[in-house]
């Protein structure tokens, strides 16, 4: 591992200037940073104001999915040709890295499993543990770096033994801690994010003000490999597809389902079913799955009683930091999927700490077996783990 | 600072103060059309005639038998694309080697398409093709033979002198592609029965997009490039004149004992890079072989255990500039075809090797500040594994 260095003083809440990195060390012009870049305008801000900091700054690009055509060719992606266009701008070197092998082993054959067990798994969790702070952090150390960066949301502050912590962004609508909620603190000690300090249209303010040609770049939507083509077909190219029946809890058939791989908790697109329930025209949702049949559980209205639970269980729990302050029983704030608010919980962490019961304040709707529950602690975020099961009470919700 | 040291001349070569004077004067002087009738023309025809001549001598062909075109690429798809339009209805067979330049087996892809039969040569650990295989693929539909004199990733020569002799008595059209050797050997195409053969300026310390097609009187095709009757109707467009002077410039360096030199010197740079990696403990392999023989300014060697990226990554993050492939758009190295087909696909060479090539300003500092990083770079790394396990 690198090392620590002791010297380093961060202090994120006090007067942060534009992506200034509060790291005093070692001349910048000596510290190599390696910036994760994918092409889009976060990550490209990421590398303009590092290099603008004086810092020894080379671009990366990972190649993490293969889409390459039936005739062998590599196709030109246009993202790495935005990477070298906007690298030359600013004056570094770049180069690419190939993990198809790492991401396919490591994430996509995890993302498959899941799903073939009826689950909704979140690839991008993973692909964070996996790939950007594990296989490209092995890699930015092989050339020379200090530290590498990604123009992830997200702060980090580093305590008093050089550990670092992760912060909420300072743009919550923005926030990516939920993706970066599974690495440890040796993942991200040295880490650099240049731009959590700062909301959206500023960092697209740097890139048009320094003239940067991805600066009106639209941001990119979707899990990376899927991207936004169909996913339905993009699955059905891994996984056979089981159709089955449509059923509402009272056994009344509502229609077919293409497989119930293809359905997510509380989903309402989709289903094809139009009113003609007990609530009128009150829409249809997911409330829930039977494997053993190949059902899909439908109901009617937003609020469905199924789609409410008051605690879960988790699994694969992981602490970015010792959490041993907190011990087996604390309170602290949770987010069972990316982009929704806190709620308040209760954690019960098992005797061998591998898992947790957590109870909620209020019922949360459609907690989703194979999404992340995600633990802060005020604007830090301490850790994550799988959701295997959403309970009613002393009721096992029927989600998988 | 970090210095510049360049080690991939088998890529191209940075052009040479004689080149650059000759070209800026010509750039600057004489600008005119060479097919024109007055002053001007006349001047840009005598520069263009004096080029050729010092061309044509260099490789024994008669003045009219050198074509300029605009590099090794379109010499190449001249030949091949040109010999199988005229030649078709006496064949469709057309000979070649599987470690042959894109600029060779892209066009003979596409005739594969169109009804073509291409045998590819195989060749062994050491890059080498066997005159049996050759002897074997010949029949009495080959068309033509596309071999290259020296290759370009791991400097293997082929049997161009018994080739042609076999070829002598033979429909088929002998055409090789003398990219990289034309600065480095002496080539006589009479004596070698060659038909056609491709150069290229920027491998000899001359100009990018000049190169030249010989082609033996008595072959003839339609031209590649239609328009204008320039180069006797041969390749149409206005002669780039300061290129091709350049180009006749760099000729004009190179004759047969600076050749010979060269190949001394860069033998002792290959030496020199074993020893010292020997010395500092670096496990490594030669792709090819060490001979008097082969093409010396391209060295390529297995560093065991380290990616081609990582290592060619560092490198250049120390100024040093080697070979590490082609990069394919997306940015991931593309398996070398070379390396692939004297190794077989699972070599752990195909993902672990670098291309060094040396060229007329390489240094013995160049040679040891490489040999000092490779050194330091192979040590973190081995070192960093370490403490992983």
């Amino acid at each position: 591992m690198l090392e620590v260095r002791p010297s380093i003083v961060d202090s994120p809440e006090s007067n942060r200037n534009d992506g200034d990195i509060y790291m005093v060390e070692k001349d910048k012009s000596h510290t190599r940073v390696i910036v994760g870049m994918s092409g889009g305008v976060d990550s490209s801000v990421s590398a303009y104001l590092l290099k603008k900091q004086g810092y020894d700054v080379v671009g990366v690009f990972m190649k993490n999915w293969d889409d390459t055509d039936e005739n062998g060719v590599c196709t030109a992606t246009n993202d790495y040709k935005d990477v070298a266009k906007v690298a030359n701008q600013i004056g570094i070197p770049y180069y690419s890295v190939n993990f198809e092998k790492e991401y396919w082993n490591r994430v996509f054959k995890y993302f498959l499993n899941e799903y073939k067990k009826g689950r909704t798994p979140n690839p991008d969790v993973l692909c964070n543990t996996e790939i950007k702070f594990k296989a490209f952090l092995d890699y930015a150390i092989e050339l020379g770096a200090d530290y590498i960066a990604t123009g992830h949301y997200a702060q980090l502050v580093r305590d008093d033994q050089g550990h670092n912590h992760l912060l909420r962004a300072l743009d919550s609508n923005k926030d990516q801690t939920y993706f970066l909620s599974q690495l440890s603190h040796q993942q991200i000690d040295h880490v650099m994010f240049p731009i959590g300090g700062m909301v959206k249209p500023k960092v697209r303010k740097i890139a048009r003000d320094a003239g940067l040609y991805v600066a009106n770049k639209r941001d990119s939507m979707g899990i990376c490999f899927i991207g936004e083509g169909n996913f339905k077909r993009f699955l059905s190219n891994y996984l056979p597809a089981k159709p089955g029946k449509m059923m509402t809890l009272d056994g009344e058939v509502k229609g077919k389902h293409d497989g119930l791989m293809y359905y997510t908790i509380g989903q309402r697109k989709g289903l094809g079913i139009g009113g003609g329930g007990k609530y009128g025209n009150e829409p249809w949702f997911v409330i829930g799955k039977d494997l053993s049949r190949n059902v899909l559980l439908v109901g009617q209205r937003y609020h469905n009683p199924h789609l409410y639970s008051t605690s879960l269980k988790a699994s694969g729990l992981t602490w970015i930091n010792d959490a041993s302050k907190y011990g087996k029983d604390f309170r602290c704030t949770a987010k069972f999927r990316y982009r929704q608010r806190d709620t308040g919980v209760t954690v019960h962490v098992s005797d061998d700490g591998s898992s947790v019961k957590v109870d909620f304040d209020d019922p949360a709707r459609a907690v989703t077996p194979g999404q992340a529950v995600v633990f802060y602690d005020g604007k830090e975020c301490l850790g994550s783990a799988v959701i295997d099961a959403a309970y009613n009470h002393a009721k096992k919700l029927q989600y998988v | 600072m970090v210095k510049e040291i360049y080690l991939d001349n088998a890529a191209t070569t940075p052009i040479s103060k004689e080149v650059l004077a000759d070209m800026n004067d010509k750039l600057k002087n004489v600008y005119g059309n060479a097919s024109t009738l007055y002053q001007l023309g006349r001047n840009s025809k005598r520069i263009l005639d004096r080029s050729r001549h010092i061309i044509a001598q260099s490789i024994n062909a008669d003045d009219n038998e050198i074509v300029f075109t605009s590099g090794g690429t379109e010499s190449d798809n001249t030949a091949i694309m040109q010999t199988a339009l005229a030649r078709k209805k006496l064949g469709n067979h057309i000979i070649t080697t599987s470690i042959e330049h894109e600029a060779v087996l892209k066009p003979l892809k596409y005739l594969e398409n169109h009804g073509f039969r291409v045998t590819y040569l195989p060749v062994d650990s050491k890059g080498n093709i066997s005159l049996s295989d050759f002897k074997k693929a010949l029949d009495d539909d080959t068309i033509l033979v596309t071999i290259m004199t020296g290759n370009n990733e791991v400097g293997s020569r082929m049997p161009i002198h018994e080739i042609g002799e076999i070829l002598k008595n033979h429909q088929a059209w002998f055409h090789t592609d003398a990219v990289q050797a034309y600065g480095l050997l002496d080539i006589d195409v009479k004596k070698d029965h060659i038909d056609m053969l491709s150069t290229s300026a920027h491998k000899l310390n001359g100009p990018k997009m000049v190169g030249f097609l010989y082609r033996r009187n008595g072959i003839n095709y339609p031209s590649f490039i239609k328009g204008g009757d320039q180069e006797s109707k041969r390749r149409a467009g206005t002669e780039n004149v300061p290129g091709i002077s350049g180009f006749a410039t760099a000729v004009k360096n190179l004759p047969s004992t600076e050749k010979k030199h060269r190949q001394d010197v860069y033998y002792q740079y290959k030496k020199e890079i074993i020893d010292g990696l020997k010395k500092n403990q670096i496990d490594f392999e030669i792709n090819g072989e060490l001979n008097r023989h082969n093409l010396q300014h391209v060295f390529n060697i297995w560093i065991k255990g380290i990616s081609t990226y990582v290592m060619q990554a560092n490198l250049d993050l120390a100024g040093i500039a080697v070979s590490g492939g082609s990069a394919c758009t997306a940015g991931s190295i593309a398996p070398s075809h070379v390396l692939t087909a004297m190794y077989g696909t699972k070599s752990p060479r195909i993902s672990q090797s670098i291309r060094i090539s040396f060229g007329r300003y390489t240094t013995e500092s160049d040679i040891q500040f490489l040999i000092k990083n490779i050194a330091k770079i192979v040590k973190q790394i081995k070192k960093r594994k370490q403490e992983e396990v």
